[in-house]
């Protein structure tokens, strides 16, 4: 999970790296007081989880606290690329004297961390790694040493920042492959690292993925993620097991499997059709978590047509033919839900489905063929409403 | 022939005693594989249906002989697991659960690197390896693969089983399918198995089953352009996976421009690899393939 930047820098300040002094306000007034306590002259920046917030107006200097007041007034509930904003970070305002990019990741392909530093910062780093590729300096570091002095004499060097900002860079730089490991985490940005005019060198920004697999060994996640607000579908499908994320379109999908969901949600696509969700009940599901899946996708009043596609291994297709009826009989099912069935028990399945005396019903023989099927029942609903 | 899992496979399972662990380390063994041991601390000297428990993979490995060994335990002793079995020279690890950090997987995949034991790991999060009539290790259903000379390498689950299944319908049986997995850190990667499958005289067509996230499909094509003989079909699911959203596997993420499956299939493509559009093109391409 992506972490707000007001939280990534007081994670990041327990590992000793060097962040702005601030507060986090939810209204004008809270961003006034955050001022006064930090000395009149502040930053005022949007917490968003999404790039570009400078460019989007998301973040201004403010020189008193009347003027914090005000910039957070127009700032709060603002809309950067589809997040609204609810909190503001409040920072004391400094000289900055230069702008450089620093990251930790862990690198797939490599299957090690890699860091990378750059004297072009504040600037969006995927431009630089086109524009000008030599500008950036990474570094491989072995997960099972961990960082040694020269990593990040390589990154401090190679990078080519200001001989004054050195000694500074290359003490933050353990500190924050430090904070990277005992944070599980698998990314930490800092664009901007600056050199203010004082001469320090400092985390201006922060950007922090966690790794949710790891959340057992960080108690503290907990609180930081209640921070997050998940969409009240999301939600409801979380509690219930089910691994949901809503997409635009009109079509319900539910699969067994992350890889079947996404292949039967391209080839929905492909049919002519919109999806509305990707919904994948895992391995093993029963009748109970199927009616469940159906629930939630019927519960957005947008969708038409739904596609249950099910090849069963650890999955018994009865059972999730038992499912699917059980929710016929216990909700009132508005819309045409059209089931494929493959694998495990598939024979019962589709016989269990042939006999329930539902009209919205319907089976279907192949993926592809469902795919069709249900993109038509969502244009033919379609040309009835308009 | 066939690659890692074969008729000399001697299986050991991490976790036999667990629900999971006993219902599919059975379903293992009647498919004919060749389970020998389960390890569970505390519970050595009982017996799983009749097949014996020992407290560490080290004594499994003494009084067994077992070479494979299936990791069934929960995530946050998923890398132990797979250490101590690398540690007592077991030979391929099929690590099946999901869920474990990243960090503890880098780690470990950095150990087992070194190759001083010369362990090969496949997964985690990971549906496990099957030689169609030899052997079965994880939860792939075996009733859907048949004997053959297609070789197949997936990041995913059941849409392995969707594609192997559109192969078996059209009589094209596998030598062997490995889920590698749906994790940023796996510890093998399509290049390793494409090597391991252009070194088998078995298998005649290599299937690769990719997805969004990370770069692994592009440079497995980039190595294959140099290095592979076998023919290659590829499928990619994810083209319309919106970006910065996880699809349900922990590495199937889009970041900015990054791991689209429209780079990936413009890689494939580039190199010369035919990718098919849906799991029932990929059979049908494989069709042309084998009869031209």
């Amino acid at each position: 999970m992506d972490l707000f930047e007001y939280q990534g820098k007081e994670l990041l300040r327990k590992f000793e790296v060097p962040v702005p002094e601030g507060r986090v306000a939810g209204n004008p007034e809270e961003a006034a007081e955050a001022a006064r306590s930090l000395g009149g002259k502040v930053v005022v920046k949007a917490q968003v989880q999404v790039g570009g917030r400078g460019k989007a107006g998301g973040i201004k200097l403010a020189a008193s606290p009347d003027e914090a007041k005000k910039m957070a007034g127009q700032i709060l509930g603002m809309d950067i690329k589809g997040h609204t904003v609810k909190r503001v970070l409040i920072e004391r305002a400094g000289d900055i004297s230069s702008e450089y990019y620093f990251s930790l990741l862990v690198d797939r392909s490599a299957r090690d961390f890699l860091g990378l530093m750059s004297a072009k910062g504040g600037v969006d780093i995927e431009e630089v790694s086109e524009s000008d590729p030599e500008a950036i300096a990474r570094v491989h570091i072995d997960p099972l040493l961990g960082i040694s002095d020269f990593h990040a004499r390589e990154l401090v060097f190679g990078s080519k920042i200001e001989p004054k900002a050195r000694t500074e860079a290359l003490a933050i730089i353990p500190k924050l492959y430090k904070a990277f490991v005992g944070l599980d985490a698998s990314l930490i940005e800092v664009n901007p690292m600056v050199l203010t005019g004082e001469g320090r060198v400092i985390a201006l920004d922060a950007k922090v993925t966690i790794d949710d697999s790891a959340d057992y060994r960080h108690q503290s996640f907990a609180e930081l993620k209640s921070a997050h607000e998940i969409p009240e579908q999301e939600r409801l499908a979380k509690e219930k097991g089910l691994n949901f994320i809503k997409l635009e379109g009109d079509v319900g999908i539910i699969g067994n499997g992350a890889g079947l969901v996404m292949s039967t949600l391209d080839v929905v696509k492909a049919a002519g059709g919109e999806p509305a969700n990707f919904l994948d009940v895992g391995g093993g599901a029963g009748a109970e978590l199927l009616s469940n899946a159906l629930e939630v996708i019927t519960s957005d009043g947008g969708v038409k047509s739904v596609l249950v596609n099910i090849f069963g291994g650890i999955t018994r297709c009865d059972l999730v033919a038992e499912g699917i009826i059980d929710a016929f009989n216990r909700l009132d099912m508005k819309v045409p839900v059209v089931v494929r069935l493959d694998g495990t028990n598939a024979e019962k399945g589709r016989k269990l489905l042939s006999d329930a005396p539902h009209d919205n019903l319907l089976a279907a023989d192949t993926m592809l063929g469902a795919a069709e099927k249900v993109v038509a029942l969502s244009h033919a609903s379609h040309a009835k409403d308009g | 022939m066939s690659i890692l899992v074969d008729n000399d496979t001697k299986l050991v399972v991490q976790g036999l005693t667990g629900r999971e662990g006993s219902f599919h380390g059975n379903r293992n063994k009647e498919y004919g594989t060749n389970l020998v041991a389960g390890v569970t601390p505390g519970k050595g000297g009982t017996d799983v249906d009749g097949t014996p428990i020992f407290d560490t993979v080290d004594e499994a490995v003494r009084a067994t002989g077992a070479n494979t060994s299936m990791v069934f335990v929960p995530p946050r002793f998923a890398a132990d697991a797979i250490l101590e079995s690398h540690d007592s020279g077991i030979d391929v690890i099929v690590a099946i659960t999901e869920g474990v950090p990243a960090m503890d997987m880098a780690r470990t995949v950095s150990h087992l690197r070194c190759g001083v034991n010369g362990t090969t790991l496949i997964g985690p999060n990971c549906p496990g390896v099957i030689s169609p009539g030899k052997a079965n290790v994880g939860i792939i259903p075996g009733e859907i693969c048949e004997p053959g000379p297609i070789g197949l390498v997936s990041r995913s689950g059941t849409l392995t089983y969707q594609i192997v299944h559109e192969l078996s319908q059209r009589d094209f049986g596998q030598s062997t399918c490995v889920g590698i997995g749906g994790d940023p850190i796996p510890g093998s990667n399509f290049i390793d198995l494409f090597e391991e499958f252009e070194a088998d005289p078995e298998t005649e067509l290599v299937v690769m089953v990719g997805e969004i996230g990370g770069d692994a499909e592009e440079r497995a094509a980039e190595w294959a352009k140099d290095n592979m003989d076998t023919p290659i079909v590829a499928y990619i699911a994810g083209l319309t996976a919106p970006p910065g959203k996880r699809m349900g596997h922990a590495g199937a993420i889009v970041s900015g421009s990054k791991g689209t499956a429209k780079a990936k299939i413009e890689a494939l493509e580039a190199a010369g690899i035919r990718v098919g559009k849906n799991p029932t093109e990929v059979a049908e391409i494989v069709a042309e393939l084998r009869a031209g």
